[in-house]
């Protein structure tokens, strides 16, 4: 009975780590179709610190004002200081496992930092850097 | 004659009820409401969509907190959401308005819903439910260094800081507790 869980745990996991390589990998491609640059985890990574200005809030944003600069920690929603789970794939299983939210969160998140979409390039340095945590 | 006399009391016992629950503090409403079969509070979240899509940024608020008018205008409205990008594709948004409309204060049975609607003219359409005035009435008594000025709080948006049971619809006086001050009785 407890190698039976075991197993399953095991196959769980497994098929949650594939599918989630399966969907960064599937938007990669998507993403390097429409923009035909070589997606670099690095850049990603400057990508997410830099802040930006916007009129309405004195605050420069960007994404770490949120999920902060480790994305292994519990991040904090800027307004209502809801904890935001963390976003780094190897301490929270369900992260990059669905290309909906994923898309989702680049629309919200890019307007609310950037005051505009992200490019296909943007995100895919975002994605190449967030995959790696 | 006998009966008459205990008729007269029954029926005098059942007004004065009534009465008590029409105008009297929430908390003894809570109490009765079996008497009058409508529930108490306001009802659950109970659309695991709406809980999902709206919950990852804050507490999920229960649609029967304001009436249809104010939800149709706030899903209207989702890439300015006080401030906040919040856009949905056509198919959940459509699905979260209609779970929205469908349980506001406007079309629920719960007591405090009832209550909400109430406290409204029929065509108010308020944004935030702090700005409504069984909202207000409810909470006038609540100093700001507890809400506003406490740090543990920060807002009166964040109903589930004190309500401890607000994820059950719950908001009796009974189950409060306010973060760094203790429980609440006024």
């Amino acid at each position: 009975m407890k190698n039976s869980y075991l197993l399953m745990v095991l196959v769980l996991s497994t098929y949650a780590s594939v599918s989630s390589a399966d969907v960064v990998e599937q938007l990669l491609v998507e993403y390097s179709g429409q923009s035909n640059v070589e997606f670099d985890s690095n850049k990603g990574k400057t990508l997410w610190t830099k802040s930006y200005n916007d009129n309405k809030d004195p605050q420069a944003r960007s994404c770490a004002t949120c999920h902060t600069e480790n994305l292994a920690a519990v991040g904090k929603h800027a307004k209502t200081r809801k904890p935001i789970d963390p976003l780094a794939p190897s301490i929270n299983a369900e992260r990059l496992t669905d290309a909906k939210t994923i898309e989702k969160w680049f629309l919200r998140n890019c307007k609310w930092t950037m005051g505009r979409e992200c490019t296909a390039e943007e995100k895919g340095h975002f994605l190449k850097f967030i995959s790696a945590q | 004659m006998k009966y008459f006399t205990l008729l007269v009391i029954a029926f005098t016992a059942l007004v004065l009820l009534s009465i008590q629950t029409s105008f009297g503090d929430e908390d003894q409403d809570d109490h009765h409401y079996a008497m009058f079969k409508r529930e108490p509070g306001v009802e659950p979240v109970k659309n695991p969509l709406y809980e999902q899509e709206c919950s990852s940024c804050h507490f999920a608020y229960p649609p029967g907190l304001l009436p249809e008018a104010s939800w149709r205008k706030i899903m209207t409205n989702l890439n300015d959401h006080f401030g906040e990008n919040a856009e949905l594709g056509d198919a959940d948004r459509l699905a979260i308005e209609e779970y929205l409309v469908n349980n506001s204060a406007t079309h629920s049975e719960f007591r405090r819903s009832k209550k909400i609607t109430r406290s409204l003219s029929p065509s108010a359409a308020p944004l935030r439910i702090t700005e409504l005035p069984y909202f207000k009435h409810e909470h006038d008594e609540i100093p700001s260094r507890l809400v506003k000025d406490n740090p543990k709080v920060g807002s009166f948006s964040q109903c589930d800081a004190c309500h401890q049971d607000a994820n059950k619809g719950y908001f009796s006086e009974n189950k409060i507790k306010i973060p760094g001050y203790g429980r609440w009785d006024d």
